[in-house]
């Protein structure tokens, strides 16, 4: 099991940060690989609510993403399932990614962090651990080196 | 085919899901190729047992194994972390970049708020 994971400081409170990862008015303001604008994104705020987003890179493509909310808790949690439908990576169309997004309120305003698995397989999901990926990079980075060295 | 790569990634990550597995490719790394028998020697599980993980490695084509007469010498084969890690980086540039817009937002609405007074 591995998974990117992600974590960002940002300067607004947890239920403001809610609200821009999973409506479709915040989902417009920043999902997406680059600076090019969303075209167009839907959000059915609850569990098993769908969502889609559409977005050009700047290649002039357009890559569309839909998934499903698995978990809901405001203002600290939401998990989505997510694949892309056109565009985006074609060799992985029919692998559904897992994407978690935690809150924590901190002083500043809000610790968010991303974890993104690669896994699709619900079931093999469940049987791995989490959490390993710090060691997964490392070896990962040995390997890098050792190419680049 | 077109689930080719993802099922390829699920194996890699599936095989590297494991701690002794890991210690396996640790330790050739450390080692280029090493005998069955040598590779096995500093884990606490018997031969059959290491056996098996070598087979859940190269199903995944994180190794490669050949036979020199009866000994069955294992090497690590990097194309298949290469794609592991390609699959990181590439989500991890994905999700940085939209972050940093995300941030962005939430502050402007935080301060929309605030002018607001909430």
């Amino acid at each position: 099991m591995s998974n990117v994971t992600i974590v960002r400081c940002i300067a607004a409170r947890p239920a403001i940060v809610f609200e821009a990862l999973a409506t479709p008015e915040g989902l417009m303001s920043w999902w997406g690989p680059d600076d090019l604008p969303v075209v167009a994104a839907t959000a059915d705020l609850r569990v098993r609510g769908r969502f889609q987003v559409r977005f050009r890179t700047a290649d002039g493509l357009e890559h569309e993403c839909a998934g499903q909310f698995l978990e809901i808790v405001r203002p600290e949690r939401i998990v989505m399932s997510w694949q892309w439908i056109s565009g985006g990576e074609p060799r992985e169309r029919e692998a559904v990614s897992r994407l978690e997004l935690h809150l924590r309120a901190i002083e500043t305003g809000t610790e968010l962090t991303l974890v993104h698995a690669a896994l699709h397989d619900e079931a093999s999901a469940r049987n791995h651990e989490w959490g390993w990926n710090g060691a997964l990079d490392k070896l990962l980075r040995n390997f890098d080196e050792t190419r680049t060295a | 085919m077109v689930n080719y790569h993802a099922h390829r990634l699920d194996g890699i990550f599936a095989a590297l899901g494991d701690p002794t597995r890991r210690a396996i490719l640790a330790r050739l790394k450390r080692k280029d190729s090493l005998s069955v028998s040598a590779l096995a020697e500093p884990f606490a599980i018997t031969l059959p047992a290491v056996m098996k993980h070598l087979d859940v490695l190269a199903r995944a084509g994180l190794i490669r194994r050949s036979k020199h007469g009866r000994t069955v010498t294992v090497e690590i084969a990097t194309d298949s972390l290469k794609t592991a890690m390609d699959w990181l980086q590439r989500y991890e540039r994905f999700w940085s970049s939209s972050l940093d817009r995300l941030a962005k937002y939430a502050e402007s609405k935080e301060a929309e708020a605030r002018r607001k007074g909430h």
